[in-house]
């Protein structure tokens, strides 16, 4: 290393001491660098311990946890010798953490500027004039507006956004050398985080802050750091270059996880990772990866690898230098649309809004209503994939259709039938053919019923099933979406996330639906397993001839597995069509934007930031839904008149002002 | 901010309609009428038709129930049947002695219940901790009457040190019921002490594991500014509500206090109302107990609005 | 709608299910181990009593008035000549099946109120509790002492009142829990599914918020003795000759310079039982996992 070291993990091993007095290690032997200036990235699955691994970097351990081996070193100090007094002074002084959720991490009893204040009163040796000179400056570094009034408020009359931006302007203005920022994106929109990110590398190029980035997403940490370290289950498998690790992978691991990220150029399904992750602190004694790896030998099971130099830095693989990986190809997918219509939405229009008596009394004047004029038809074993940022309507339009929330007016016909509003007012017949299933499987599963009863529920609502004939169909049911048959013993949690998914899966296609709502069903899971879950739908659909709606905020995901799209934002359509043509110019603007603001495990697939990050906290009550945001506002015409549909091809729609050959045309895409 | 206190307002008022309904309702659904229930077996002759005159009762109940709640505002509370006095006359020899009771009680108990409460929170599970909840534990559960009565043994019969029961009369000047109080002042406060302590030492607690603190421990804050800045103001907010609550506990407690020190206060004049089956007079004052009680929570609701920039300012960011 | 990252977090206070593993997790700590103790002695002594002594409980003796301690009488004797020991065993009978029974009454009719309203939700749901929380600003002795001032005292007259009481702060706290449970998505899937209110009720509800009822039940046991004690003292349960302690500490208190036993023995057995089923109760909530203190106040 030529740069000077700033921070130095040697062997850092720690955990938790079981019941039964074992040492459950949660961090096994781990050694990295971090040069001063430079930005790190940590990436890793749920319980891999990567944010264990920032938090140790400042002394910091959770409750419980405990060091058993190995030394960590900021700055020169060795951080967990050194007295509680000086690490108190190093953190918050020379090594800042940036949470996840800074909202939550901002005092709420104390204003803003109190806060900064507190912190530059600890660690600087200004006197209050320079002080308040300095949070000025801070304020206006993290690029927040009238710095004045932002100094003046509480934390909760901030975005998130901005919440974030203080916390790192807190650790700015007391001289930070290193921040570590912990997921701090993850939870916001598309645009919003690409602004973020592209703060976060001004803020390293005008600062020369070093950071130590922890992430699940390979796609913000190849946007942010100059190396990269991936974590499975408590152990670093490979560290490296950021642009040579993500074009030559080394081990096993890293390729499987790059593999598995659904791409926007291709339309595949990815490959998805067998197996699981390990449990966390448990027993091991060769390889971490060895029950996931596809090359696996006998000694891969005996030893633990040691780490090992490759091209861009360096692998903990046997056979990280070995060419025996072909590269993971991913499934392509196979229209299976039949030309039967399957379910026709017209005109929806849905409010959450009412009036009470006390916004009588005040005078309040109801919002406009969340979704509008939203019509879209889909065939049998179609799927058409609802897209848009949080907020835009997409899980409402689910919830129209499966009657939870009835719409204000319009009309949802299936099978020919129009269907009444509310679930209460539809019959059996009319339920059962259309089922849902929900983002977050933790929750969609009653913990207190096992496997088994959860899948008898809808078997014994819609069909006249004997004892008998129920157990084959659980069997069945369990068998369609691969997992053991003794799973039907288990109770929820005793279950992995995909796993539980799969359940929930199964729940839907126990009814025999025509159409199956997904409402993010990969969103909570992991990367490795989000692409077994897309694969197993696509099959679904193959066999049972299902129509799909499938909401979600990732353009990559839809791409693979729909058919046709729908772009929504603030709850009205803004292009709908077959998916090739709405990836393909001439675009409307805010699907430029989306598309633009996509992130790309590649460093040179920078995105393109062709809007403000401002949230919209309600649709306009008249024009064009995106006039606030839009880049290419023509005048007084987009605030005022709905904006016409566009027919650049046939079955494509562009609800726009500007005429078609002036609609954006930037390849965005492949 | 307008809205949230225009709420609180509105409910407080809906809760006395409410419950004074609940108290006239349910002494309209006696078989026969207060009078009766007051003459019992000799409920006949001209002695019944005096009261029946008296307290009103030829009257519908609807047009007696507005002349209960019109009269209670302008301080007329009706006639007590056995004293046959104004009962407004009654309760105000007795309020002034209450009044002193509770108010001693909380003088002394509010402060202890906090800083027990704060220090307990902050030491979790450490000896400490576990001596101040175990203590307050005890206090919360054993009944009042029993801790009474133990006190009584040991400090009024074994040492002498105060009068065991009270024998000035209701009128008493306040320095000649100082000795009196005492007793009644260290039960009361004992038993709200551990109430307000227990909520107090959760909302603690939790504010300590949230990731405010966390974060302002890694920013370096020293413990003692910590304490002061980041916790306390969160953690006294939810505290305020409990103190307004635990006045629920007081003026039940007060009543079974007065009753064991035979103390001449508002309680034990409810108790003697009861024995003498003098329901005008129980009504009165659960009437006014019940008022006391959401006027507390009513300015603790107010209180918090005003503590808390969350709910103060919630309306201006939208 | 955004993006939800999955925490991995260990369950809190990790906690247990089945009847063996509850009970060692409650008394693996002291407070719960001591807490079992006394409720589980104060039960069997009660059940046990009439094998205890050879003493009548209710009959007055004219020749052993106030006799301190001794041989024959281990507590004493009271104004009427009973033995005390023989009082103090028996005395806890009628307040633990009164409140028992209280107990069933509470935390069935709010129990069910509660979770059919966290289950309804909406305008139904907001009106109710407008009505819950307007019942619960009454003083609760206030509350009792005005019923049993119109219906008169009894130790079985105030079951009823007792457990409709009671049974309006279960509603709340049932409810709560129900509005959570149906906040998650196997209670919309069910719904959407077109299962019945009852069924979401009974199988999806119901089970979730069983391990609060319970922990619930046996705090609200406590506080319902401690109620139950208090009328008696106060004169409105239990009726003499009936051994009871609320109603001993109160006839014998006059005489707490002379003969302070009959008072102090009664008082000491109340508060271990209450005491005991409190811990109980807290040890009980701590094993399942219902975490109590984060509950806000009413």
């Amino acid at each position: 290393m030529t740069e000077t070291t700033l921070i130095e993990i040697k062997n850092l091993t720690l955990g938790f001491t079981s019941r039964g007095g074992q040492e459950r290690p949660i961090l096994r032997d781990l050694s990295l660098n971090v040069a001063a200036g430079q930005t790190i990235g940590i990436v890793g699955e749920s319980g891999s311990g990567k944010s264990t691994v920032a938090l140790a970097m400042m002394g910091y351990l959770k409750p419980g946890l405990k060091v058993f081996s190995g030394h960590v070193v900021f700055d020169g100090h060795d951080m967990f010798e050194i007295s509680e007094e000086a690490r108190t002074r190093l953190r918050g002084g020379s090594i800042a953490l940036i949470p996840q959720d800074a909202g939550q991490s901002l005092t709420p009893t104390m204003r803003v500027g109190d806060q900064i204040d507190e912190a530059l009163r600890l660690h600087t040796r200004l006197n209050a004039e320079q002080r308040q000179s300095k949070m000025g400056e801070i304020l206006n570094r993290v690029r927040l507006p009238s710095a004045q009034d932002i100094a003046r408020r509480y934390p909760h009359e901030l975005s998130g956004g901005q919440q974030q931006r203080v916390v790192i302007g807190m650790a700015l203005g007391t001289g930070a050398k290193a921040l570590l920022l912990d997921e701090p994106t993850t939870g916001l929109d598309v645009t919003t985080q690409a602004h973020i990110l592209q703060f976060l590398r001004s803020l390293v190029s005008d600062t020369g802050v070093s950071m130590v980035y922890v992430s699940h997403d390979l796609g913000v940490i190849a946007q942010v750091a100059d190396r990269i370290a991936v974590m499975y289950a408590g152990e670093l498998v490979e560290l490296g270059g950021a642009r040579g690790l993500l074009a030559s992978p080394a081990h096993p691991y890293t390729r499987a996880l790059l593999a598995s990220i659904p791409r926007l150029g291709a339309k595949v399904i990815p490959a998805a990772l067998d197996g699981f992750h390990p449990i966390v602190g448990e027993d091991r004694q060769g390889c971490a990866f060895v029950a996931r790896c596809p090359i696996a030998q006998e000694r891969c099971r005996a030893t633990v690898p040691a780490m090992v130099d490759v091209a861009h830095g360096q692998a903990k693989c046997f056979y990280a230098d070995s060419d025996g990986m072909e590269k993971i190809e991913g499934t392509p997918v196979v229209s299976t649309r039949k030309d039967e219509v399957a379910v026709e939405a017209d005109d929806l229009a849905i409010s959450y809004h009412h009036r009470g008596i006390i916004d009588l009394l005040l005078g309040k004047e109801v919002p406009p209503d969340t979704v509008a004029r939203v019509g879209f038809s889909v065939n049998k074993g179609e799927t058409l994939g609802l897209v848009g940022e949080s907020g835009c309507g997409k899980s409402t339009i689910l919830k129209a259709l499966s009657g939870l929330k009835a719409p204000k007016h319009g009309r949802m016909v299936i099978d020919g039938q129009e269907i009444p509003g509310r679930v209460a007012q539809r019959t059996l017949d009319v339920i059962k053919p259309l089922q849902m299933v929900f983002q977050n499987a933790d929750s969609s599963l009653n913990p207190r019923r096992s496997v088994r009863e959860i899948l008898q529920a809808p078997l014994r609502l819609y069909f006249e099933l004997s004892h008998q004939e129920m157990e084959t169909r659980c069997e069945e049911l369990i068998d369609a979406v691969r997992l053991p048959k003794t799973y039907l013993d288990r109770f929820p949690g005793q279950l992995s996330g995909g796993e539980k998914q799969r359940v929930a899966i199964a729940r839907a296609f126990a009814a025999e639906p025509e159409l199956v709502l997904c409402d993010e069903i990969t969103s909570a899971l992991d990367v490795s397993v989000q692409a077994a879950a897309l694969l197993l739908l696509k099959q679904l659909q193959e066999m049972r001839g299902a129509a799909y709606v499938f909401v979600s905020h990732d353009l990559a995901v839809v791409r693979a597995i729909s058919d046709q799209i729908a772009v929504l934002y603030q709850g009205r359509i803004c292009e709908s069509g077959p998916t090739e043509a709405v990836f393909r110019p001439p675009f409307h603007p805010y699907t430029e934007v989306l598309l633009g603001a996509i992130l790309q495990p590649d460093p040179d697939a920078v995105p393109r930031l062709l809007a403000d990050d401002v949230i919209d906290r309600e649709p306009p009550s008249t024009g064009c839904p995106f006039q606030r945001r839009c880049s290419r506002r023509i005048d007084a015409r987009c605030d005022e008149i709905l904006p016409p549909p566009r027919h650049p091809e046939t079955g494509h729609v562009i609800y726009c002002h500007l005429e078609t050959d002036e609609l954006p045309a930037l390849n965005a895409v492949e | 901010m307008l809205r949230t206190i225009l709420r609180r307002f509105g409910f407080a008022a809906f809760t006395i309609v409410f419950v004074s309904g609940v108290v006239f309702v349910s002494v309209e659904a006696l078989p026969g009428d207060v009078c009766t229930a007051f003459f019992q077996r000799y409920a006949q002759g001209p002695r019944l038709e005096r009261c029946i005159e008296e307290q009103g009762l030829k009257n519908p109940a609807i047009e007696r129930y507005a002349l209960w709640i019109s009269g209670a505002f302008q301080g007329d509370l009706g006639t007590s049947l056995k004293k046959r006095r104004p009962i407004s006359d009654l309760l105000a020899e007795r309020f002034r002695n209450t009044v002193l009771l509770a108010s001693a009680a909380a003088a002394i108990g509010i402060p202890l219940a906090l800083v027990f409460g704060f220090w307990a929170g902050v030491r979790r599970d450490k000896p400490a901790d576990l001596v101040v909840s175990t203590v307050a534990m005890l206090a919360m559960t054993i009944p009042e009457f029993v801790t009474a009565s133990v006190l009584m043994f040991v400090f009024a019969i074994s040492l002498n040190w105060f009068p065991a029961v009270t024998i000035v009369p209701p009128t008493a000047s306040i320095a000649d019921l100082l000795p009196n109080i005492i007793l009644p002042v260290v039960v009361l406060a004992f038993v709200m002490t551990a109430h307000i302590l227990r909520m107090t030492r959760a909302s603690v607690i939790e504010v300590m594991t949230s990731d405010f603190i966390q974060m302002a421990r890694l920013k370096g804050v020293p413990p003692r500014q910590l304490f002061w800045r980041h916790l306390a103001p969160s953690a006294l907010i939810p505290a305020v509500n409990v103190i307004a609550l635990t006045i629920a506990w007081l003026l039940g407690g007060v009543v079974i206090i007065e009753q064991v020190f035979n103390y001449p206060g508002v309680g034990n004049l409810m108790l003697q109302a009861i024995y003498d089956r003098d329901l005008p007079l129980v009504q009165a004052i659960a009437l006014i107990f019940a008022m006391i009680y959401i006027v507390a929570n009513l300015l603790a609701d107010i209180a918090m609005v005003i503590l808390d920039p969350r709910i103060r300012t919630a309306k201006e960011t939208r | 709608m955004t993006i939800a990252s999955v925490n991995v977090r260990p369950r809190s206070g990790s906690a247990v299910s089945g009847f063996w593993p509850v009970l060692r997790r409650m008394v693996s700590r002291p407070s719960g181990a001591i807490g079992l103790g006394l409720t589980l002695f104060n039960v069997v002594v009660a059940i046990a009593a009439p094998l205890l002594t050879s003493y009548d409980p209710a009959t007055p003796n004219a020749d052993t008035i106030n006799l301190a301690p001794s041989f024959e009488h281990w507590m004493g004797t009271d104004s009427l000549g009973r033995d005390v020991y023989t009082r103090v065993i028996y005395g806890g009978q009628l307040a633990m099946m009164v409140t028992a029974c209280a107990v069933a009454i509470a935390v069935t009719w709010g129990g069910l109120v509660g979770i059919l309203l966290g289950v309804i939700g909406g305008r139904t749901d907001e009106i109710a509790m407008r009505f819950v929380d307007a019942m619960l600003s009454i003083p609760w002795l206030l509350f009792l002492l005005l019923m049993v001032s119109i219906i008169g005292g009894g130790a079985w007259i105030v079951v009823p009142i007792l457990g409709f009481f009671y049974g309006i702060s279960i509603i709340r706290i049932s409810r709560a829990a129900a509005l959570q449970v149906s906040a998650r998505d196997f209670v919309t899937a069910a719904r959407a599914r077109g299962e019945s209110l009852w069924a979401v009720v009974t199988r999806e509800v119901f089970p979730n918020v069983a391990d609060i009822l319970l922990v619930e039940g046996a705090m609200q046991w406590s506080w319902m003795l401690l109620a139950f004690s208090s009328l008696s003292f106060l004169g409105f349960g239990a009726a003499p000759p009936t051994p009871d302690w609320g109603l001993m500490i109160a006839s014998e208190r006059s005489l707490l310079a002379i003969a302070p036993w009959s008072v102090l023995w009664p008082c000491f057995a109340l508060s271990t039982l209450i005491v005991g089923i409190n811990l109980t109760a807290d040890a009980l909530g701590k094993a399942l996992g219902v975490d109590r203190a984060r509950e806000k106040p009413t």
